[in-house]
């Protein structure tokens, strides 16, 4: 299915947000994700995406 | 200096961005004895591990993390920012901002005190960047914010305190509110300044990385900060205008 990941539009044969982070390079990565602009916490990540999800993958960065 | 029940040994906290490397950015941190270091969330690439690598390097600082919400515009990207925040930096502590003008980054008063409820609510330690509006702050106290934190000046100006009179009149409306002077900072006088006033402690970020020599500027920091401190707790002599004699005049020697 086709989602949208940090803004850009990404095709995924995953089923679920682990899935999907699995497939696109984030296995073990420190991130954190949001769903349709809805914070997904990493225990609920097995919850099924549907197409055209807005998901967002976020790390530690700098900040002020 | 408690901060939600934490005790913080250093009043200067210090920002983590846009140093000219980790390694002046660590060096400047380890100068300024900052106690608390602001850090952000931002996108990551797929097979990137930059967040681990700061995150690798922060844990070396160690020092308090305070997480924030920078560049958010809207309540519910702020709430989102701050989950998302909480659970990668697994700390309750947010520096709330919620942006309403793009060239002045002035806080939204109405979308923070929201915000700042909404979060509050979930359980989180809200530390509001806020301006110097005594209503705002009485607002956002009532939302639930144990801490403020008024700007000195925009962002990333360098201007100092441009409000004076309302940054005294805020600091003795709330005298018994821990406060943080946040942002806009450029020189240790003025952030000797802030202490001075009253403030318990002051953020800054720009005035230290972009500064010649990152790790110098941040001891200056550190040595103002403290000599503020110091001068405001000895209650500082009233000014006046007329000169009057420090040298004793009895006993002086009558020559003509």
């Amino acid at each position: 299915m086709q989602i949208t990941v940090n803004g850009t539009a990404t095709e995924v044969q995953a089923q679920t947000l682990a899935g999907a982070l699995d497939e696109l390079g984030y296995r073990d990565a420190k991130v954190a994700t949001a769903v349709n602009e809805s914070f997904v916490p990493a225990t609920a990540r097995d919850a099924p995406l549907s197409p055209g999800d807005r998901v967002e993958i976020v790390a530690p960065r700098q900040g002020g | 200096m408690l901060l939600y029940g934490t005790a913080i040994a250093s009043r200067l906290m210090l920002g983590t961005a846009q140093y000219p490397s980790p390694a002046v950015l660590a060096e400047a941190f380890r100068r300024s004895a900052a106690g608390i270091a602001t850090v952000s969330v931002r996108r990551e690439a797929g097979g990137d591990r930059a967040g681990a690598a700061f995150w690798d390097l922060i844990r070396d600082l160690d020092v308090t993390l305070l997480p924030n919400t920078a560049g958010c515009h809207s309540v519910r990207e702020a709430v989102t920012t701050a989950h998302m925040a909480r659970e990668l930096f697994d700390t309750p502590w947010i520096k709330l901002e919620v942006i309403g003008h793009a060239d002045t980054l002035q806080p939204d008063p109405f979308g923070l005190v929201e915000a700042a409820r909404i979060l509050t609510d979930e359980g989180f330690k809200v530390f509001p960047y806020t301006t110097e509006d005594v209503v705002l702050a009485d607002r956002l106290l009532q939302a639930g914010c144990e801490v403020l934190m008024p700007w000195g000046a925009p962002i990333g100006t360098g201007l100092g305190l441009t409000n004076i009179y309302g940054l005294r009149t805020l600091r003795a409306q709330f005298p018994d509110v821990p406060m943080v002077v946040d942002a806009g900072l450029g020189l240790p006088s003025q952030a000797a300044m802030a202490m001075e006033l009253g403030y318990d402690a002051v953020l800054l970020n720009t005035a230290v990385a972009k500064a010649g020599d990152p790790a110098t500027m941040a001891a200056g920091f550190a040595r103002a900060v403290e000599a503020g401190r110091l001068a405001y707790e000895a209650d500082p002599m009233e000014p006046r205008d007329m000169a009057a004699p420090s040298t004793p005049v009895i006993g002086r020697a009558f020559l003509t």
